[in-house]
């Protein structure tokens, strides 16, 4: 593999890895979203069962 | 199924196919520099990066104008992801040009470019609204000052953009003058598909990061709601 080649493989790459990250970021958010909502909906069960 | 709640997948889907159909035709349809050789396909990347951060940039700022004109709190949240999407699409730039120049020219950086220079204090001036965005308490107060510095940052793109042209050492070169792109037919219409997959990214993590933060802000009211 030549540099030049190497170069424009690591440039490619940087952007292949920013979006794989992002898309890990945005998928550990929505693991969370999706944990505050079971706990929302816990807890509206609970006042039902209490009220 | 409403439009609303298949927009989101079809700009995803829309983009993947771009994005597959911009590095196909980068590495397999535009011919090889005769000068550069291989290395110049990084400019399919690198340019269609550094304008979608002026898009970016001037997404936010248009929001943010919307927003001292409406004081509608949407405006905003929609300024300050336009301006994140910026950041991250800057620091592309600068990593992809990074590598680009250490191929190029022999060495990594070089302080006698003003249009690198320039970019990098757009960059810098635009990761400076988070420190400025993160050291004030949310409310309106917050929001007029970030949308303030956001019109403000917008000055500095035509500069930035227009610096090239300026520069006096036209080490970095130019591809778009009044003549029109100096490039072949196919050298184009890769670049016009590249610039097209690049904005269409931007839509989508746009599309997404502003769901997942006003999600984030309707199970907080939610919460507040229920305890």
């Amino acid at each position: 593999m030549t540099s030049s080649e190497k170069y424009t493989a690591a440039a490619y790459l940087v952007v292949f890895l920013a979006v794989l990250v992002y898309v890990v970021i945005i998928g550990s958010k929505l693991e969370r979203l999706q944990r505050e909502v079971e706990q929302l909906v816990a807890r509206v069960r609970e006042n039902r069962a209490d009220g | 199924m409403t439009a609303n709640r298949l927009r989101l997948p079809v700009l995803a889907g829309g983009t993947t196919a771009l994005l597959g159909l911009a590095i196909a035709l980068a590495f397999f349809y535009a011919p090889t520099d005769a000068d550069q050789g291989l290395s110049q396909r990084i400019f399919y990347v690198h340019v269609p990066l550094a304008l979608t951060s002026y898009a970016c940039f001037g997404w936010g700022a248009w929001k943010a104008l919307r927003y001292l004109r409406t004081r509608d709190e949407r405006a905003d949240l929609e300024s300050y992801v336009a301006i994140h999407q910026g950041v991250i699409f800057g620091a592309l730039t600068l990593l992809t040009g990074s590598i680009w120049a250490r191929i190029s020219w022999g060495v990594w950086w070089t302080w006698g470019e003003d249009q690198l220079v320039l970019f990098l204090v757009l960059f810098l001036f635009y990761c400076a609204y988070f420190m400025l965005r993160f050291s004030i308490e949310a409310g309106p107060a917050r929001a007029r000052m970030c949308a303030v510095y956001a019109l403000f940052g917008v000055v500095l793109i035509p500069v930035s953009f227009l610096a090239i042209r300026l520069s006096k050492s036209f080490i970095h070169p130019v591809v778009f003058n009044l003549r029109g792109p100096q490039m072949t037919g196919a050298q184009f219409l890769t670049f016009c598909v590249c610039l097209a997959a690049m904005l269409s990214l931007f839509a989508t993590f746009y599309a997404i990061e502003l769901a997942g933060k006003r999600l984030d802000q309707s199970l907080r009211d939610l919460r507040e709601l229920i305890a």
